[in-house]
């Protein structure tokens, strides 16, 4: 998928980018995220550790969600349009949990010409449970 | 327990070169479709110098490059207990495959919640290239306290 260009004028607030369904969060996804993220606490992917802890079973790692909304940004437009992405971890997502990307644009404005978005930014599961919350700010280029 | 008189308290400086293979797994666990994220060829066709790290992966670097001086153990954050709370990511550069990076992290705060229930420590890490900060980071764990 290649990120369109944004047309500012044309992108109101309370207007909702495609969400991403990412489908669900299987053990070997875990296992992969242990090695591609360097987080190796056990609690991910270690289910004797994790009922040791107090936990039913393994979860999510909180980042792992967090990657799957960066990749909702960065279908939606180019990655350098994306100046910061702040999220607050809500839930636990448990292993298996179908996890869903959503954003809406929460504000726009102009400073001194640059064009900013402020969008809502959420993960959802299954049952609608919220489990990452926050914020993302997108500047937009000037049409040429 | 987080004591408090740690906040202010400073990681060493830690070196990093962003490897192409580290990419190349978080894409594929991540489920990126994106080839500027996983192939070389691909991203440098799009104008990009290298493979092109992903918006939450700057995070990643904090634990692929772990401080000494800020290790768990030393701040007494213990796995079983700990969650995380929140995590800003500021990009002011894009990190790319190759890219070799400094970490720095410092404690900004500790405070608790719940009459001690809840311990939580903030840490701010800034990662440099070329002593120019590429981005910033801020983290937020929590750490539950057992029942008395």
């Amino acid at each position: 998928m290649v990120a369109q260009n944004l047309d500012f004028s044309r992108l109101n607030v309370g207007d909702q980018l495609p969400p991403l369904e990412f489908g669900a969060i299987s053990r070997h996804i875990l296992a992969l995220y242990c090695g591609g993220s360097g987080d190796h606490n056990p609690i991910h992917v270690d289910s004797d550790f994790a009922k040791a802890a107090g936990y039913d079973d393994v979860f999510a790692h909180g980042m792992l969600s967090m990657a799957i909304l960066g990749r909702l940004l960065t279908n939606w437009t180019a990655q350098e349009n994306i100046k910061s992405v702040s999220v607050r971890f809500v839930a636990i997502t448990q292993v298996l949990d179908e996890v869903t990307a959503s954003a809406t644009i929460l504000e726009k404005t102009v400073e001194d010409g640059e064009q900013q978005l402020t969008l809502e930014i959420a993960t959802t599961t299954q049952t609608g449970a919220k489990t990452l919350s926050g914020t993302a700010i997108i500047t937009v280029p000037q049409a040429m | 327990m987080l004591n408090p008189e740690n906040i202010g308290r400073q990681s060493e400086h830690r070196n990093i070169v962003v490897e192409h293979g580290q990419l190349k797994l978080f894409a594929k666990a991540i489920l990126e479709t994106n080839p500027i994220y996983f192939d070389q060829a691909a991203a440098q066709a799009a104008g990009h110098r290298d493979i092109l790290a992903p918006p939450t992966f700057s995070s990643c670097l904090k634990a692929l490059a772990p401080s000494t001086e800020l290790s768990y153990d030393s701040l007494g954050i213990d796995y079983k207990r700990l969650l995380h709370a929140e995590e800003k990511i500021e990009s002011i550069h894009p990190i790319y495959a190759g890219d070799q990076l400094t970490l720095i992290g410092e404690v900004t705060n500790i405070y608790e919640k719940k009459g001690g229930a809840l311990q939580f420590i903030v840490i701010q890490t800034k990662i440099l290239r070329s002593e120019t900060l590429v981005q910033q980071l801020t983290s937020t764990l929590v750490m539950r306290q057992e029942a008395a």
